[in-house]
């Protein structure tokens, strides 16, 4: 049988952009343009590395966000991924990551999984538990943070390079893995990639497909409450000295004036 | 008063300097029970007590080290529902982050992460949070559940609060999913003997005008004046002239000390974000229009070859 191979993905805003809340302190969506996360394509890359050595694999893109998500889908899409799940639903917008790892942990069991891929964390939230949260509801080992991963013989291996030490990790299938940017590059759609994805099929679901009560999801579902956002002041303009032969010893007097040295 | 849970960092019983801090914190919310898991007990328990622990739960077993994350989410499991914890506080480092997200999910509680401060307030701790690459600060609570709470390092100081820290047992059940992510080899990292990257009160980086991995001994040598740490911008380390694991930004490392030195870094936003809220920062860069520019307490323009080897000779002069 194929190793059916999940990976979790996000459409944001875009990093270079100016993001913003909107009134009620969620990400405002419609200030600027949205894109696959980078963070993500370095596990659609890896997914595609690891269904190409299987020989025998599927790879399903799934997404939860709005209706321009679904370009985030047709990006990995056309990388290389065979299929698509999007899940959206008006009851979502302000969900947490408790929320949205439950509507991810279902929509990866209605597709079907021997392997669920992730990246290490969305650009916009940044907080990177969402795989963490993804595999202890679907009751999975978690090989996180890899720089590199295989699958043989029904487990995934991989290496994680932490602070202190690097280490060499192992669980067996069905897993959850999470991926860096060290990964590898992700390769780049190829025209016949791009025209091949739009006839890749893209199911669209909504919550009650999933079984999933509104009132699980959405702000008003959340398990945490942000009560402010403020903009961080601008900083103060500094000093500039153009070096003259002296610029290092202008700095010195700076890092004494300020008592660093 | 109410007890908070804190999930102590260690080396063999080494407390890590982010534990600390957290102790510091959750002495605002109640009194820190801490939870010590592995081998060490008796060397962090006196450390532990120093610094406001009222209790000190240890476990010790096999599965704390040969298996990642979920034995310590079964044992922190297992201490609250032993003591009935008004917030757990954890470490946002790798694992610490997602031992907590686990845990939030087992105890049906709203996790914050990364935060920068935290206060009690009226509803449960009130968290800071440094958002959309440092453009905006949160406030934000958990409000379903105890308070699930990781913590970025030097987000607070390191106070001295004797307290008794008792030294009881914890004991532990292992699921069946605490053997699921077996460590089968582990290399240690060769110590540079400087600072850890995000504990570190000073930090200097260096970036594409480095020019090769050959040349960040101008870098190191500064870093070493100042008793400082070496960082490295995401296009220095791609260009495979530093380690990731110095790499400072969105991707690497975030960090916040109280002087950030970039040298040779324009300053993108994928850079910015890790070092933004430095309390004072200082650039070298041949190109006036960089953005780091922008960030800057006192910027030099100029060429880091130059500036630089000059910066580290006046430090070591002064410094005597």
């Amino acid at each position: 049988m194929s190793l059916r191979i999940v990976v979790a993905v996000k459409y944001v805003p875009d990093a270079t952009g100016d993001r913003h809340f909107a009134d009620d302190l969620t990400t405002d969506r419609d200030a600027v343009d949205g894109l696959l996360s980078e963070l993500d394509e370095y596990a659609v890359e890896q997914a595609l590395q690891i269904a190409e050595a299987s020989g025998d694999a599927e790879i399903t893109v799934l997404t939860v966000g709005p209706e321009d998500a679904k370009d985030a889908l047709r990006k990995a899409l056309s990388m290389g991924a065979h299929k698509a799940i999007h899940v959206e639903d008006d009851a979502l917008h302000g969900t947490d990551v408790i929320g949205t790892s439950l509507v991810l942990a279902k929509a990866v069991e209605h597709a079907g999984y021997d392997l669920v891929v992730t990246g290490m964390a969305s650009t916009d939230g940044t907080a990177g538990v969402v795989p963490a949260l993804l595999a202890e509801r679907l009751g999975i080992p978690q090989v996180t943070l890899l720089s590199e991963v295989a699958v043989a013989d029904g487990k995934v291996t991989g290496r994680r390079d932490g602070d202190a030490a690097s280490e060499q990790l192992e669980a067996s299938l069905p897993a959850l893995v999470s991926v860096t940017d060290q990964s590898g590059e992700a390769r780049y759609p190829s025209f016949k990639g791009i025209m091949a994805a739009k006839k890749k099929p893209v199911e669209s679901l909504d919550l009650s497909d999933l079984g999933i009560d509104a009132a699980e999801v959405g702000l008003g579902g959340a398990w945490t409450a942000v009560q402010d956002a403020t903009a961080r002041p601008p900083r103060t303009a500094g000093t500039i000295v153009k070096d003259e032969g002296e610029g290092g010893k202008q700095l010195a007097a700076y890092l004494a004036e300020q008592k660093f040295i | 008063m109410a007890e908070v849970l804190v999930l102590v960092d260690h080396v063999d019983g080494a407390v890590r300097k982010p534990t600390l801090e957290l102790l510091t914190l959750a002495r605002r919310i109640g009194d820190p029970v801490a939870v010590h898991l592995g081998p060490g007990a008796e060397t962090a328990a006196p450390v532990l007590a120093e610094h406001g622990a009222v209790r000190v739960l240890t476990a010790d077993a096999p599965e704390f080290t040969d298996y990642l994350v979920v034995p310590k989410v079964d044992a922190l499991q297992a201490a609250a529902a032993a003591t009935s914890p008004v917030a757990v506080l954890v470490a946002s480092s790798a694992e610490g982050k997602e031992v907590a997200a686990r845990l939030a999910l087992r105890l049906g509680s709203g996790i914050i992460t990364d935060a920068t401060d935290l206060v009690a307030g009226d509803d449960g701790p009130v968290a800071t949070q440094s958002v959309f690459a440092a453009a905006f600060t949160t406030k934000s609570r958990v409000s379903h559940g105890v308070p699930v709470i990781t913590v970025k390092p030097n987000s607070a100081p390191v106070e001295p609060a004797a307290a008794a820290g008792t030294v009881e047992p914890l004991a532990v059940t292992f699921g069946e999913l605490a053997t699921g992510t077996k460590v089968v080899s582990r290399t240690p990292r060769q110590s540079t003997g400087r600072p850890e990257l995000t504990e570190a009160a000073i930090v200097v980086s260096g970036g594409r005008g480095v020019n090769g991995a050959e040349n960040f001994s101008v870098i190191e040598e500064l870093a070493d004046s100042l008793g400082a740490a070496v960082g490295a911008s995401r296009a220095a380390v791609d260009a495979g002239w530093y380690p990731h694991t110095n790499q400072v930004g969105q991707t690497g490392k975030s960090v916040s000390p109280q002087l950030y030195i970039a040298n040779g870094i324009s300053g993108a936003i994928q850079h910015r974000a890790g070092m933004q809220t430095s309390k004072t920062i200082v650039a070298v860069n041949k190109d006036a229009e960089a953005p780091i520019f922008d960030l800057v307490d006192y910027g030099v323009v100029g060429d880091l070859f130059q500036v630089v080897p000059q910066l580290t000779e006046e430090i070591k002069a002064r410094k005597g």
